[in-house]
């Protein structure tokens, strides 16, 4: 009885949270129309997620991009000409690591941050002051968030995408004794730029994911510091398994299109 | 002007309110006392539509606050205040910018009117000499008075205190009930407080109303109240230990 009441605990708390999501996303629309009036918090928004989530990323991209330099020239040894070594990396870095890698990095830092601020705001009763001002806490707080992750998500994945390859480029010339003419030549041979924008579309998807859910749990946070505390990582735990199965989602269309 | 007609509210199986009734006239300040934990802020959380009652209604100038659409309710709100329990300043703004936000959000003032705005309400509660500072570095009664000065900003018809004195020493607590009892006589608001600070509620309030087990069980003047011999009531007043109310 115990366990079919957990389940069934588990699945009402769902519906819940998705009808109260669905609610947020139709306050969120109706708030898009004020976007104009919102600049300078969306503005703000986008430095705290976008500017100042940069060197995180950049030394993330740095690594991967070195890494499976690394993994791929350990993979061809024997049995594919290492000129394309920078084609494999390329691919990889532009299609999935870099938007995977670099979603995964901010959901930690601005997925958590997003939910901690909104939440203690929440449990201090401040989004209630909001409300009783005659402002739309949906408006004034989530709505520049969402519109930052957005924008910011694919810009941090174009400098990823370059970092990573760059990355890539100094193992590959350093270690894997290949040019640097060489390898570029690889990146360049099938370059494709649907690639660039699958992955730029992953990116803008991951942007929504991330500010929408940090978003969700820090609103409806409640229980004080402990309250909060579990607001931020139910944040970044759904944000996570969220990029991944959208991820896999997208990378289906892209390749069976 | 403010009328509670039987409202009822449940959180899960605790009731916390039950078939309440209250009525506020205009220019009137109304002091529900109670126990911590008897529902006054839940009481008061849904006169502005922060929380939607069970059963009943609230009724602002006649009109039901659950069947405003969302533009007539944010009306409502624009032209009343709240001085929430621990201030609710917004911590990354200084305490002008707190003051001045609902100016700047729903009127169509300039930037240096709503700074004027925002200046002269901290100077009404004495902390023109604070106002660059942020809420984490003020003490806990200027936080208050920021708060108030912030309930005030819009020159509200409508204030609602939530134990305004609550955390305070005896000084700085008599001093923001004076600003109370100013405040009421110079912009002429009708007030709901809620406090379990009797020295508060006699001083700021023309009528007391007592929330006790989810219901009012008293409601009259001042005066009333110290003649009543409701034993709850008249323990709750004096703080004995001995009585109906026990010790929780």
């Amino acid at each position: 009885m115990g366990f079919v009441q957990t389940i069934g605990r588990w699945v009402l708390n769902l519906v819940l949270d998705i009808g109260r999501l669905g609610i947020m996303c139709g306050r969120l629309l109706s708030a898009v129309l004020r976007i104009p009036r919102s600049l300078k918090l969306i503005i703000n928004q986008m430095l705290t997620m976008g500017v100042q989530s940069l060197p995180l990323v950049l030394l993330t991209s740095a690594f991967t991009g070195a890494v499976s330099a690394w993994q791929g020239a350990y993979q061809f040894q024997n049995y594919v000409p290492m000129r394309y070594l920078g084609t494999a990396v390329g691919k990889a870095v532009v299609i999935e690591l870099a938007p995977v890698l670099t979603a995964l990095v901010v959901a930690g830092r601005v997925g958590a941050s997003i939910a901690a601020e909104l939440g203690t705001m929440r449990v201090t009763e401040q989004i209630d002051a909001l409300e009783v001002m005659g402002i739309d806490p949906v408006r004034y707080l989530v709505m520049p968030r969402v519109v930052s992750g957005l924008i910011m998500m694919p810009m941090l994945v174009m400098f990823a995408n370059v970092i990573a390859i760059l990355g890539a480029l100094v193992i590959a010339v350093t270690l894997v004794n290949l040019s640097s003419e060489t390898f570029l030549n690889g990146v360049r041979m099938f370059f494709s730029f649907s690639d660039l924008y699958t992955g730029l579309t992953k990116a803008t998807v991951f942007g929504l994911i991330i500010s929408l859910i940090g978003s969700f749990q820090g609103f409806n946070a409640s229980g004080g510091a402990e309250g909060v505390g579990r607001a931020t990582t139910r944040a970044v735990v759904t944000s996570s398994v969220l990029i991944l199965i959208s991820n896999f989602l997208l990378a289906t269309i892209q390749f069976r299109l | 002007m403010i009328s509670i007609k039987q409202l009822s509210k449940s959180f899960g199986n605790l009731t916390v309110l039950r078939d309440v009734d209250l009525d506020v006239e205009r220019g009137e300040t109304a002091v529900v006392i109670g126990r911590s934990g008897s529902g006054k802020s839940v009481l008061l959380k849904h006169i502005l539509g922060l929380i939607h009652p069970d059963s009943g209604h609230v009724y602002i100038d006649g009109q039901s606050i659950e069947q405003m659409t969302r533009r007539e309710l944010d009306q409502v709100r624009i032209r009343s205040g709240v001085l929430f329990q621990g201030g609710a300043l917004f911590d990354s703004m200084t305490l002008l910018e707190n003051v001045g936000l609902g100016l700047a959000e729903n009127t169509r003032k300039s930037r240096q009117e709503i700074d004027d705005i925002a200046t002269e309400r901290l100077q009404w509660v004495g902390l023109k000499d604070a106002i660059d500072k942020f809420p984490s570095e003020v003490s806990g009664g200027m936080r208050k008075r920021a708060a108030l000065a912030r309930a005030i900003a819009m020159d509200p018809d409508i204030v609602l205190y939530d134990e305004p004195t609550t955390g305070l020493d005896p000084v700085t607590a008599e001093g923001i009930n004076d600003l109370i009892v100013h405040l009421r006589e110079r912009l002429e608001v009708t007030a709901i407080a809620v406090t379990h600070d009797m020295n508060s509620a006699f001083k700021i309030g023309d009528r007391i109303a007592m929330l006790y087990e989810g219901r009012i069980v008293f409601n009259g003047t001042a005066d009333d109240a110290r003649s009543s011999d409701d034993p709850v009531l008249q323990q709750f007043i004096k703080g004995d230990t001995e009585g109906p109310l026990e010790i929780i």
